[in-house]
């Protein structure tokens, strides 16, 4: 490791980069992506970005800061940050993190076994910045010294030194977009820190106050969503329009006759997918409707704002739009009269909607929320319909998400399933709770401006890009299909990116998809071949 | 005033700091408002998916089904992790090396204060500790010095290893405050002093099962036999890092609580009509004054107004007009 060291106090210095990534650093990949000369060059920063934004973390950027263009600009820029500090720590902007955030400010003990955890910090060869501490130790040394009593004078013999200035502001709010949230870190962490909470404060802290927050997860993402439905921004007439092409598809592929009912007053089950899949993986969408019909239950897809996108990116950033979309899927539901909302493959969602929203969706908004993959367990296990696993007899692993795994314990209905219907299943290593994020949580799935598609394909997605290459070690000849099972939309978004990046299709033959695509692989009573292996 | 007299006022005062520090803190923790749900898998409680991470959100209609908590899994998980650092010794083996030692001592020397009580109150009440002491208090009489020793022992090893990672492992004392080696000194001045005073003059815990004798009748017993001026500094610098501990990250060992019960393992669902159900309709209630156009707060819309509002219906002002 020969990283420069970089100290926490060092995120005020004026610095071009405060730690940038070298390709050479990168921990190296299994046979056969381990020749870097080999591999994709990774895109540098342009000038013109740099020019204009204020870039000088690692050589990537995520929120394209204007420069400040004066020294008031700059103290502006401050005041408002001190300002938004205070907030994080009051209980009538904050009730909603407000314990566990105090607790982790209070109690690091500074042990670093949290950055063994964080598959970014591993895949970028240990960059000091990316060790789960240091944004936090940032955050830390800043609220005991301007916000917790008696910080003063001794609060940087008691808690270290930190400067307050406009490269800290910038530095620390680009940080928060270093780290996927996947809460690994706060899974080791002996005493309960939780480094993914801090990361997801630090978001809030610039979304609330000062309007600084991705583009991807904001404008063109719940703004986009309350406005016209749906973070696609396809309205409802276009949403149902592309079901009906979708339908008219299965049908043909299937041989089963398949209509997606909408707005059915009274159904058994909503079921909200990420609309994202119905643009770039309409085959999912699709393969629930194929189960839904053949195992005769009683579903519906809703029309209303946001009813037909389970997408919920305040998560990531800020909890007043994430209250807000939460609202809207409650309502639908309750405008239905369903008994209960299903969450299609879409790991976030399945966490903002069933957990952290839990608590917010009070007296009649509280309408109850399953994971799609206990509806298909009881499907497939039940027997209410009737599959053929010599038909998906081809290497599959499976993608644990983070938000439905380590999050809320769904662990066991989808492997399940694919025990019962994939007779050449595999576990990654590790696996289960102690999964590694795929690199594109959080919202960096949708995020490409500059080059930070690079640094997800090359760092943040380089831990999964292993565990994938590993799970199929003996099989990576290109005559054998092989298949990766991943769950979730966002997951699956970051896994196309990667493996076409790296050409996995054309070197390995390796496939991604969801689960109900492999269901309806093998079910009988359905034509064969439903996943198409050449149309990747 | 005697030495002994000092000792115990001192002792008193430190005991009732850490007491009330203790107290306030848990308190004011247990007071903060309700959160979200942010529990992390695995959940210790849940019974018979604990194992492997799994929650009751794996079952259909999950809400249909009883709650089966397991106090059992909570302590198969607990106790390891209290008692032998489990956690630490799994995912960062170095660095238990050095920190199973201390916390073991400190566990040591708690006992080594309770055993000192006990043998105290019965020595108030007139037991003898001699060669015709029963069995209990033989018993104490054999456990102190070996708890004691092993405790301080222990605790200095481990103080001095984690001191020493501090100062020579780069990565680590970039992490560490002035005041973070203040306080690892502090440890290895108090557990070091004591080890010494109670080596070179108490080597049974006589003495100091007098001293503590005289602290709970309220004055120097007439058993005590006084203790050396060694181990009165280390009866002050005992007592004062007792009354410092709580006031310090290292309270962390009782906050630990609330990280465990109320966060990571807290998957308590919301019933409409139930006790967080009220409690979610206090906190609703409360008025934000995030300052971003999109949040629309002002200081008099509370939480629900801010929620229920769609930003994209109201024409927005400021930066996100802009954009």
């Amino acid at each position: 490791m020969s990283y420069k060291r970089v100290r926490v106090e060092d995120i005020s210095k004026p610095a071009r980069d405060l730690s940038p990534t070298p390709t050479g650093e990168l921990k190296p990949l299994p046979s056969p992506f381990d020749k870097q000369d080999e591999l994709p060059k990774r895109k540098e920063l342009s000038e013109a970005a740099r020019e204009k934004f204020e870039c000088d973390l690692d050589g990537t950027v995520v929120l394209s800061h204007p420069k400040p263009e004066s020294p008031e600009e700059e103290r502006v820029l401050v005041e408002k940050f001190l300002s938004g500090l205070e907030k994080l720590f009051q209980a009538e902007n904050n009730w909603t993190f407000l314990q566990p955030l105090l607790l982790s400010m209070d109690h690091c003990a500074r042990c670093h076994t949290c950055s063994e955890a964080c598959h970014i910090y591993e895949a970028s060869g240990e960059n000091p910045i990316y060790r789960p501490s240091y944004r936090s130790e940032v955050l830390r040394r800043l609220y005991k010294k301007y916000v917790k009593k008696g910080g003063g004078l001794l609060s940087d013999f008691r808690n270290g030194r930190i400067v307050l200035n406009w490269k800290t502001v910038i530095r620390l709010a680009e940080l928060a977009y270093r780290c996927n949230l996947c809460r690994r870190c706060a899974q080791t962490c002996p005493i309960g820190v939780d480094n993914g909470l801090i990361a997801h404060e630090i978001r809030k802290l610039f979304s609330m106050e000062m309007s600084i927050m991705p583009k991807e997860l904001h404008e063109q993402g719940s703004m986009q969503q309350m406005k016209v439905g749906s973070s696609t921004g396809m309205s409802a007439l276009v949403v149902k329009d592309n079901i009906e092409f979708i339908d008219e598809d299965m049908t043909d592929l299937t041989g089963m006759e398949v209509k997606t009912p909408w707005d059915v007053e009274g159904a058994d089950i909503l079921l909200i997918h990420n609309a994202g899949e119905i643009l770039a993986w309409p085959e999912n969408p699709g393969a629930f409707g194929v189960i839904f019909e053949a195992a005769g239950l009683s579903w519906t897809l809703s029309s209303e704002i946001a009813g037909y996108d389970s997408i919920n990116y305040g998560l990531f950033y800020d909890d007043a739009q994430f209250a807000r979309v939460a609202i809207h899927h409650a309502s639908a539901a309750k405008k239905l009269g369903v008994k209960k909302i299903v969450l299609g493959e879409c790991g976030h969602a399945h966490k903002a909607l069933t957990v952290i929203a839990d608590r917010v969706l009070v007296g009649d908004l509280a309408v109850h929320r399953e994971s799609a993959l206990t509806t298909l367990e009881d499907i497939v296990m039940n027997n209410r319909i009737q599959c053929d696993p010599s038909r998906n007899d081809f290497p599959v692993t499976l993608h644990d998400p983070c938000n439905m795994v380590r999050n809320m314990g769904i662990v066991e209905p989808q492997r399940r399933v694919l025990r019962k219907i994939c007779p050449q299943f595999r576990e990654m290593t590790p696996h289960g709770v102690d999964n590694y994020c795929c690199g594109g949580g959080s919202g960096f799935a949708i995020m490409n401006g500059h080059n930070f598609s690079d640094w997800r394909y090359h760092i943040s997605g380089r831990k999964k890009f292993e565990q994938i290459l590993n799970a199929f070690r003996d099989e990576l000849d290109p005559s054998i299909p092989k298949y990766v099972c991943a769950p979730c939309s966002n997951c699956k978004g970051q896994l196309r990116d990667l493996l076409d990046y790296y050409g996995v299709w054309e070197k390995n033959r390796i496939l991604y998809g969801g689960l109900v695509e492999l269901i309806v692989n093998c079910m009988e009573g359905v034509k064969p071949g439903f996943i198409e292996w050449e149309w990747h | 005033m005697s030495l002994d007299a000092v000792l115990i006022l001192v002792t008193y005062a430190c005991a009732l700091v850490f007491v009330v520090s203790v107290i306030t803190r848990f308190v004011k923790i247990a007071r903060l408002p309700v959160h979200v749900r942010w529990e992390l898998y695995p959940v210790a409680h849940e019974k018979g998916r604990a194992g492997y991470g799994g929650s009751r959100l794996e079952e259909l209609d999950w809400w249909t089904r009883p709650i089966r908590k397991s106090l059992l899994g909570e302590m198969k998980v607990m106790i390891p992790e209290i008692l032998f650092l489990a956690g630490v010794r799994h995912k960062n083996p170095s660095q238990w090396l050095r920190s199973f030692p201390f916390h073991f001592g400190l566990y040591l020397f708690i006992g080594t204060i309770l055993l000192l009580l006990g043998g105290g109150l019965a020595g108030a009440l007139g037991a003898d500790f001699g060669a015709s002491a029963g069995f209990f208090t033989g018993l104490i009489a054999t456990l102190t010095p070996v708890f004691g020793f092993a405790g301080l022992g222990l605790g200095l090893i481990g103080s001095i290893a984690l001191l020493m990672r501090r100062l020579g492992n780069v990565e680590y004392r970039e992490y560490t405050s002035p005041a973070d080696f203040f306080n690892l000194l502090f440890f290895v001045a108090a557990f070091g002093v004591a080890l010494i005073a109670q080596a070179a003059g108490d080597a049974d815990f006589a003495r100091m099962r007098g001293f503590f004798a005289g602290l709970l009748t309220g004055g120097p017993h007439q058993a005590a036999l006084g203790v050396t001026p060694l181990m009165a500094a280390a009866i002050i610098l005992l007592t004062l890092l007792i009354a410092y501990i709580p006031l310090t990250h290292m309270s962390h060992f009782f906050t630990k609580y609330f990280m465990y019960h109320d966060i990571r393992w807290n998957d308590e669902p919301l019933i409409v009509g139930g006790r967080l159900e009220a409690k979610m309709m206090g906190v609703l209630g409360l008025k934000p004054t995030w300052a971003a156009p999109h949040i629309g707060a002002d200081g008099t819309r509370t939480w629900v107004d801010v929620a229920t509002t769609n930003p994209t219906d109201a024409p927005a002002v400021g930066k996100d007009a802009a954009e």
